[in-house]
């Protein structure tokens, strides 16, 4: 187990993982919070029109991805904004389009569906310096964001006209919270891939809410499991020759459906508390 | 001079929400320590005038002003508390008492600091206030529809504010709930507060509360002294029972009572 550590492409994707465990929860809990669960699936679709434009113009493809992503994710809060019931139409387009367009894109710039591919699943071997110098930055700035505002951008998904009345900028808050997302989803692009990216924002929130009872303790616990899962997956899937992406958010899953099972146990045994 | 402004004043106000007009020159005062209650059968445009007071509704004309500030440049966030008709039910993940409370308190709170310890002697008297401290580690979904409602009250009392702005908190709320919610009300106004409360009926509040303003159809039909209310009320249609103090109408629409 230990040798694993002797290869540096190892230990870059063991740090990717590491980043990636603690930041895509981090903001996930918003958006389970704030019942935008699928916002990471869109913006990860959109994102991949960002990774073909790098593969197209040369420019590296996970600069590219931060860039169009976080541009996706300020249109939706935008259209969020207006609360037109069209914006759900626009949403769809955006989110078609965007893996339409990185396909297409992807064709032009003649890569290969391989290439493609380690964008979408992820892959521990490509992951580069320079790539883990970006991710770890972008990581820390995430989880320092997000636990330094937990209280306001829980304030806004909790109650967004109260906290409006409160005088909190809130569209400033809920286009952090969306961008903070896109950017997430760039960071866990090479080791859980754009595919499947929100699965580790939701599943670990979802995961913890089983055993906690309050906000804090979820949003904690919901990143030790993320931790626990990327570190593991990335392990996993180098013993068992697998897409990193996939054997991550199934040992997330798992700790899903045993915290599903404690937590039951656990209000079955509860003393009913008095009023 | 906005230390002897009143802390909310409403003059000639209108608002349109999808281009039906909903309130028509509306003027409404609540003075310094003033605890005024605002009637008006269901779409009377009570909820809308409230929510355009703290400037959750945008207005069409006329001018709002919360502690002598327009509202538009009214900043000092931490003298209004405002408690919405009822618990939004979709929150994802769980959130105890004391976060939702604690919530009541970021207009004071810098962003990325701590809470101090003037936030967290806040956040327990007014979770205390609302007699709430045996059940504030417990998640708010837990509670029953009177403790959620105590709970969104405690939130607007965190902010130590000087004019609280109720919307319908007795909605849903059994009786014993709504003498101690009169009973903390009277207390708050005791001691300087100003409340501009939305209701169905007075109920335990009658005796507290310094006006009442009956809305109809979006306009002001009735400013006055709650007795004044009630004893017109009477004279005008005998059907209205004296404890409900509902306003005047001219045809008898039928009460969403039996029905409703």
């Amino acid at each position: 187990m230990i040798e694993l550590l002797d290869y540096d492409f190892m230990r870059r994707a063991l740090l990717a993982a590491v980043f990636t465990g603690l930041a895509a929860p981090a903001i996930g809990v918003f958006l389970v919070h704030r019942r935008l669960e699928l916002l990471g699936d869109g913006l990860g679709h959109v994102a991949l029109t960002g990774v073909a434009l790098g593969l197209l113009t040369g420019i590296a493809p996970l600069v590219t991805a931060i860039a169009v992503a976080a541009l996706g994710a300020l249109i939706i809060e935008l259209l969020r904004a207006k609360g037109r019931t069209s914006g759900d139409v626009a949403l769809a387009m955006l989110f078609y389009g965007g893996i339409a367009g990185g396909v297409l894109l992807t064709n032009l710039a003649d890569e290969s569906a391989a290439s493609l591919n380690s964008y979408l699943f992820g892959s521990i071997t490509t992951v580069s310096t320079s790539d883990l110098v970006v991710v770890g930055v972008l990581g820390a700035v995430i989880v320092a964001a997000c636990l330094g505002l937990a209280p306001q951008l829980f304030a806004v998904c909790q109650d967004e006209e109260h906290a409006k009345v409160s005088g909190l900028p809130v569209w400033l808050f809920s286009a952090l919270i969306s961008v903070l997302a896109a950017v997430t989803i760039t960071v866990a692009m090479r080791t859980v891939g754009l595919l499947l990216v929100s699965a580790l924002m939701v599943v670990p929130v979802a995961a913890a809410q089983q055993v906690t009872r309050s906000f804090r303790s979820t949003h904690l616990f919901a990143m030790v499991i993320g931790l626990a899962a990327a570190l593991g997956g990335v392990v996993a899937s180098y013993e068992i020759e697998t897409s990193p992406g996939p054997t991550i958010v199934m040992l997330a899953i798992v700790a899903f459906a045993v915290l599903t099972v404690v937590g039951a146990s656990k209000r079955k045994f509860r003393p009913r508390p008095t009023e | 001079m906005t230390d002897t402004a009143p802390p909310l004043s409403l003059v000639g106000v209108s608002v349109a929400l999808d281009s039906r007009l909903v309130l028509h020159d509306v003027n409404l005062t609540v003075g310094a320590g003033e605890f005024v209650v605002l009637l008006g059968a269901n779409g009377s445009g009570k909820s809308t005038l409230v929510r355009a007071a703290v400037g959750l509704v945008p207005t069409i004309g006329g001018d709002v002003r919360l502690f002598g500030t327009p509202l538009a440049d009214f900043s000092d966030r931490a003298r209004i508390g405002y408690v919405p008709q009822r618990t939004r039910a979709v929150a994802g993940v769980p959130a105890t008492v004391e976060e939702v409370v604690a919530s009541g308190r970021l207009s004071r709170r810098r962003w990325f600091m701590p809470r101090t310890s003037a936030d967290r002697a806040a956040v327990d008297a007014a979770i205390e206030r609302v007699d709430l401290a045996h059940r504030r580690s417990s998640p708010v979904s837990e509670l029953s529809g009177g403790q959620q409602q105590r709970v969104l009250i405690a939130r607007a009392l965190a902010t130590e504010a000087e004019l609280l702005v109720m919307d319908e908190p007795t909605a849903g709320v059994d009786h014993d709930n709504q003498h101690d919610l009169a009973d903390l009300l009277g207390g708050l106004v005791a001691s300087g507060t100003s409340v501009l409360l939305v209701a169905h009926e007075l109920g335990p509040m009658a005796p507290l509360i310094d006006r009442a303003v009956v809305l109809d159809n979006g306009r002001v039909r009735y400013d006055g002294a709650v007795d004044q209310l009630l004893d017109e009320a009477l004279g005008h249609a005998a059907h209205v029972h004296r404890h409900t103090a509902e306003p005047p109408r001219e045809e008898g629409l039928p009460s969403e009572g039996a029905w409703g």
